[in-house]
């Protein structure tokens, strides 16, 4: 896997008077093998560095690189990104099996292929004979799995994962973070994870990053962020947490 | 195919029939009596219906019937090139954003624009014009007038694709854009467009006929309708039939399409040129078709005391509740019998008071709130034996206009309803303050400046910098969280007396979140508004909330105040709730916990407890026996448990919540797929 350096990233919206500026020189590194958590309100400009970083906007300034090289342009790209509404990132007309060989690199050949589905299915946790299925038959858990099982059939050197378990009930969102853990554990992934959520940041990401207004405010180890927060702002993030719900142990 | 699901309707069968009979003649007249149509006959010029000749004959003596008939293959022939000329221009001037990029896609776009406000038939003529006499040449012209407004649909159709997070994937997989719109694009607003397509194409025959008619169409020796009734309008005193029978074929053939292409639309609902955007929020189950449930008269409240598991509890020094549901009840007709997704809800909310619903998706929480603000549509159907909103009953058909109207403000400026997706419930080419004053459900005795001013203020009421500035942009310069706002406060542009707020924060984060139930709590405090909040996040609702109502299965399971949830709650399934939501306490080294199996099948229910298939305590009994929802013991009534063995101890708890262990991925929502 890849560190992805992100340095002094710009990215407006709009022209003229009605210009905005969703990222204000963002520097972000998503260290090889490690998990970087982003949190931020909405608004803030969490997807807008996503979306960069996974070269889906253009920035107005700034460098995205990977392993210390620009982001290539075309073909299938080394950094993928897991989306929030499942629902929305999956093509309804097409069966999962077709969506995750979209994503397949082009040397594997056909027959190939089907085993390849099969195990990467079987990875994400579902069975390998539901390849046919088509979205909406699936629940909104299973449909992040399957869009998991996309991302790493691009053998992605990158993972971007935006809110992608804020559409899903609490009890699925567990199943998706303990697979999230799993698999970032097993392939060494290098993932910028991206949510809303401090409870959930905290228990897939060893290093965070909060931001706000398009701009980064604090950066660091995880465990340094969440008990020595540095800024006002990260503070206020916390106390904003809901208490604890289950009886103290 | 889906498309044939237009078979089931009355209109759709109709219209197939014609449809049908007119293309067979189309294949089938020319192969039979191409020559008999052309088979001249010197002595009968000109004549008159006969025997012989059923609709007369024409200058030449031949034969009109056959010639009618005959005819139907060319007619039909250009009518069908025509629409495929607009289709075709249609596509690729609506997907020029796509394929081009931004720049050039804009460009388009307001090209698009510019032709669109030509009238149609005007552009057709002129264009017959210029591009000289014939039947080709008609066609072009035809098919490039229509093009315009194929080019708009197909542009609103693409947008609404192309923001679709699919398409960023299929790009993120090194797809070309011409790839991705034959792939993804095109599958996907093709039934649209196929629908739209057939009734344009009966629109360009009846075009057709007209330039043929007016002698700039098909030429002789070809003939199509049109040309039939111009050569027939020349004797129209001697056989008025000769020019009126092709105007009859006409007017067949233009409604067989056109008739096919609104079946179409409705059974499949999709929208008709010109596209017309929802003007208020579009609502999942829309108005109507409630129905007078059979129970007792409606306007029986019970005082303290009363421990019928039917009666909702909450606080009984409040007789005048806002809202009181007793036993309510959605269910959806259909071919398998009748499916229940709500099944005997009893509730109360006092003036003032926040209740909270909680529950997994599809456990009937949406339905309830619809059910409640009248929102619920058929097929489905509301049944109650107690429905009522300040006082008035709402399982009481309104019989008069007034009656009705009366109920309709009574809803529109007391009963605000906050909704969870405001990604399609707003319109794309409105801007928000605009949608703001669309969309109160009260207009009478409102002043235009007053609910613009009114939508700012509200804009900045929550959270939202520069209210001025925002309200003037469209719904997709507002990112995610915002647009939610913008609903929160369309709710607030009333005076509410309840606020129904179906998962409002979910997609927030937690500064936004906090920031938006502290506002729902000072609008509540402030002028005692109730609140119904509903959330599948357990920990959102009992920040905000009085009292809870756990959801299962289209049941509440457990009714409780909000204080007892952590360390009271006796149901096994609120447990589990609890269990799985991370805190920042949560052990990094463990998997999170989990509810092992799936939500509740509605099709497959069984007779005992509903979560009995998930449930780390279930026995024999609670397989056989629905638990009713009965008072807790010491609660006094506050708290309700529908469970055959609540977890009143430690140990119990310990047990509910073992799945942590058990909890790893491939035991829970893996198991779904098996
Ligand atoms: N396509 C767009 N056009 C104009 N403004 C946009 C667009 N997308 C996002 N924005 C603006 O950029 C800011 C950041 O948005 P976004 O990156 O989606 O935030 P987040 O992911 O933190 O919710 C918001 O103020 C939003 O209004
Ligand atoms: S009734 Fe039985 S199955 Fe249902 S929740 Fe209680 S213990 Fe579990
Ligand atoms: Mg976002």
């Amino acid at each position: 896997m890849t560190e992805l350096r992100i340095e002094k990233l710009t990215v407006r919206y709009g022209r003229g008077p009605s210009v905005h500026t969703a990222a204000d020189e963002v520097s972000l590194t998503v260290p090889a093998s490690q998990t970087l958590g982003l949190v931020g309100e909405s608004g803030s400009g969490k997807s807008t560095v996503a979306r960069a970083a996974a070269g889906l906007v253009s920035a107005d300034s700034g460098t995205i690189k990977l392993g210390g090289k620009p982001l290539p342009r075309r073909g299938l790209r080394p950094v993928q990104m897991i989306f929030q509404d499942p629902r929305s990132s999956l093509d309804p007309r097409m069966s999962i099996g077709e969506s995750i060989a979209e994503c397949l690199p082009s040397r594997f050949s056909r027959s190939a292929r089907r085993s390849e589905i099969s195990r990467l299915l079987d990875m994400v946790h579902l069975d390998p004979t539901r390849r046919g299925a088509r979205p909406p038959e699936l629940s909104g858990g299973q449909l992040q799995r399957v869009a998991i099982a996309r991302v790493l059939a691009a053998r992605p050197a990158v993972v971007v994962a935006d809110e992608i378990t804020s559409a899903l009930d609490v009890s699925v969102q567990g199943a998706v973070l303990n697979l999230v853990r799993e698999l970032q554990t097993e392939l060494g992934l290098s993932l910028l994870f991206i949510s809303h959520n401090l409870a959930v940041v905290r228990y897939v990401a060893s290093q965070v990053a909060v931001m706000r207004t398009g701009r980064i405010l604090e950066a660091g180890p995880a465990d340094q962020v969440f008990h020595r927060p540095q800024h006002s702002y990260t503070r206020q993030l916390l106390d904003a947490v809901p208490d604890t719900l289950r009886s103290t142990p | 195919m889906r498309l044939l699901t237009v078979l089931r309707t009355p209109m759709g069968v109709v219209a197939s029939i014609i449809l049908v009979l007119v293309l067979l003649t189309a294949i089938v007249a020319p192969l039979l009596w191409n020559d008999a149509a052309e088979a001249r006959n010197t002595a009968n010029l000109n004549s008159g219906p006969s025997a012989e000749h059923p609709l007369g004959t024409d200058v030449l003596g031949r034969d009109l019937l056959l010639r009618t008939l005959v005819a139907t293959r060319l007619t039909v022939l250009l009518a069908l090139g025509a629409t495929g000329v607009a289709l075709g221009l249609g596509i690729l001037f609506g997907a020029a954003p796509v394929l081009l990029g931004h720049r050039a896609g804009r460009l388009a776009v307001s090209a698009v624009n510019i032709a669109v406000a030509f009238p149609g038939l005007l552009l057709a003529l002129v264009l017959a014009l210029i591009l000289g006499v014939g039947e080709l040449s008609a066609m072009w012209a035809i098919g490039i007038a229509g093009a315009p407004s194929f080019a708009r649909l197909c542009q609103t159709l693409v947008a609404s694709v192309a923001e679709r997070d699919y398409i960023a994937a299929a790009r993120l997989a090194g797809k070309s854009r011409f790839r991705i719109l034959l792939r993804h694009v095109l599958p996907n607003i093709a039934e649209p467009l196929i629908v739209n397509a057939t009734i344009a194409a009966g629109a360009a025959l009846l075009a057709f006929a007209g330039l043929s008619f007016l002698g700039l169409g098909v030429q002789s020796p070809s003939y199509d309708w049109g040309r039939m009734m111009m050569e027939g309008l020349d004797r129209i005193y001697l056989n008025p039939i000769a020019a009126l029978a092709p105007g009859v074929a006409v007017v067949i053939a233009g409604l067989a399409f056109n008739l096919m292409g609104e079946a179409l639309a409705r059974s499949l609902s999709t929208p008709r040129i010109p596209v017309a955007w929802g003007m208020r929020p579009r609502r999942p189950y829309p108005q109507k078709a409630e129905e007078r449930g059979d129970g007792e008269p409606a306007d029986h409240l019970a005082g303290p005391g009363h421990a019928d598991s039917s009666e909702p509890a909450g606080p009984a020094a409040y007789p005048e509740a806002v809202l009181t549901l007793r036993d309510l009840r959605v269910s959806l007709p259909g071919h398998l019998g009748c499916l229940t997704p709500v099944r005997g809800i009893s509730l109360r909310i006092a003036p003032g008071e926040a209740v909270g619903i909680v529950g997994e998706s599809g456990s009937g929480k949406s339905l309830t709130a619809l059910a409640a603000a009248q929102l619920v549509e058929e097929p489905l159907a509301v049944r109650a034996a107690t429905l009522k909103f300040c006082g008035a009953d709402l399982m009481l058909r309104p019989q008069s206009t007034r009656d009705r109207s009366r109920y309709q403000r009574l809803l529109g400026r007391s009963l605000a309803v906050v909704f969870q997706d405001p990604m399609t419930s707003f319109n794309p080419t409105m801007r928000i303050g605009a949608q703001l004053v669309e969309g109160m459900r009260f207009h009478d005795g409102v002043e235009r400046s007053w609910a613009q001013a009114r939508a700012v203020d509200r804009l900045g009421a929550v959270g939202i910098e520069e209210p001025e500035r925002r309200a003037a942009m469209y719904p997709h310069e507002f990112s995610g969280g915002m647009r939610q706002r913008a609903m929160i406060a369309m709710g607030l542009m009333g005076d509410p007396q309840l606020i129904i707020a179906d998962e409002p924060t979910t997609a927030l984060d937690v500064t936004v979140q906090k920031q938006v139930l502290e506002l729902l709590d000072e609008v509540r405090s402030a002028s005692s508004v109730a609140l119904m909040l509903i959330s599948h996040d357990i920990a959102v609702v009992r920040q905000v909330c009085d009292r809870i109502a756990v959801m299962y299965g289209g049941r509440i399971v457990e009714e409780l105040p909000a204080d007892r949830l952590a360390e009271q709650a006796q149901h096994p399934y609120t447990r589990a709730l609890i269990a799985a939501v991370p805190d920042m306490n949560t052990d990094l080294d463990e998997p999170l916990a989990t509810i092992p199996g799936r939500p509740v099948d509605l099709s497959q229910r069984s007779a005992g407890c509903p979560f009995a298939p998930r449930c780390p305590l279930a026995t024999q009994r609670c397989h056989e026996q629905d638990p009713a929802l009965i008072p807790a013991g010491d609660s006094g009534g506050a708290h309700r448990v529908a469970c055959w063995h609540p977890v009143v101890d430690a140990g119990r708890a310990a047990l509910a919540e073992a799945d942590r262990s058990a909890g790893e991925p491939a035991s829970a929502e893996g198991s779904e797929l098996s």
